[in-house]
């Protein structure tokens, strides 16, 4: 398969990858993973005192699509505050990198990190 | 032809449950594909030729799914209505998921390493869970636990796809 110019750059220069302190109460962590490809996911975000997410880092196994697709949403997040996090689509992240449709679900299984990880955070969090 | 209106469990002469016997299935799948054989339909009308090679071909497909674990409680759950969500439940317990990635990273680095010794002991870690899950399935069917079975399908994909994975690291060392 042809993978779009834009896949190809995050996968052979993925953004933010590393790890996150996941006992630190200001870094929420999510983690998801794709039955169907065997994809694995950690993504990790961390915010300062005004609730701004001023880091991100990302952990991926699987396809180019679904590397190309959490290093991506790292960069995307970085200054965002969790609400905004929040409400990237996995429609927008397969429209940036031009994913063909049977790649879709790698940008769904970024967006449910995204998501997942956001949870963690706020279940941190003080009320 | 009422073969056709089977499910595959009835269609192989077997009861519909999880637990099957894979030696009948073998035997049921041979008996009803020499049934079915076209050589026995050479002087058929076409009507009946046709009807032969559907059940045939469903034959191939029930014998595929029903001998394959995972597949066979994913065919089984959809009898039951419920769908296993490969494709868009991307929830799994966090420690499988991190069991998932350990166990990718110790893929790369005996495949780094050249280290087939490594990669068959990890193959058998991984079976061993694909033994515990079937295990799982088989007193969760028992029991109805249908959302549970659902889980434990999506893991066991999870397996069969690294069991895969290691399968074809170990045969690129090997060549």
């Amino acid at each position: 398969m042809a993978y779009s110019d834009k896949v190809l750059d995050h996968y052979e220069n993925p953004r933010n990858v590393g790890t996150l302190d996941k006992n630190d109460p200001h870094v929420g962590t999510g983690m998801v993973g794709a039955p169907a490809c065997g994809d694995v996911m950690k993504l990790q975000i961390k915010v300062n005192d005004s609730g701004i997410i001023e880091d991100a880092k990302f952990k991926t196994y699987g396809c180019g699509s679904a590397i190309a697709s959490s290093s991506l949403v790292t960069e995307w997040l970085k200054g965002k505050t969790l609400d905004q996090a929040a409400e990237i689509k996995n429609s927008a992240i397969a429209e940036e990198l031009a994913l063909p449709p049977v790649k879709i679900h790698c940008s769904v299984l970024a967006e449910d990190a995204i998501k997942a990880a956001v949870a963690d955070l706020k279940s941190k969090q003080p009320a | 032809m009422e073969l056709l209106q089977r499910n595959y469990f009835e269609l192989m002469g077997l009861p519909t449950q999880f637990e099957i016997d894979l030696t009948l299935l073998d035997q049921h799948y041979r008996t009803l594909q020499s049934e079915v054989h076209p050589d026995r339909f050479v002087t058929a009308s076409a009507n009946e030729r046709l009807q032969s090679m559907q059940v045939a071909t469903q034959a191939n497909e029930a014998y595929q799914t029903l001998k394959n674990t995972t597949a066979r409680a994913r065919y089984l759950l959809q009898l039951n209505g419920v769908e296993t969500l490969e494709e868009s439940n991307t929830a799994m317990p966090a420690d499988f998921l991190m069991l998932q990635m350990e166990w990718r990273e110790a893929i790369d680095d005996a495949s780094a390493a050249k280290d087939v010794s490594a990669l068959d002991a990890l193959l058998i870690e991984i079976k061993q869970m694909a033994k515990v899950l079937s295990q799982d399935l088989s007193g969760q069917f028992a029991e109805k636990a249908y959302t549970q079975a659902s889980e434990s399908v999506r893991k066991l994909s999870f397996i069969d796809k690294i069991s895969a994975d290691i399968n074809r690291a170990i045969e690129q060392l090997e060549n």
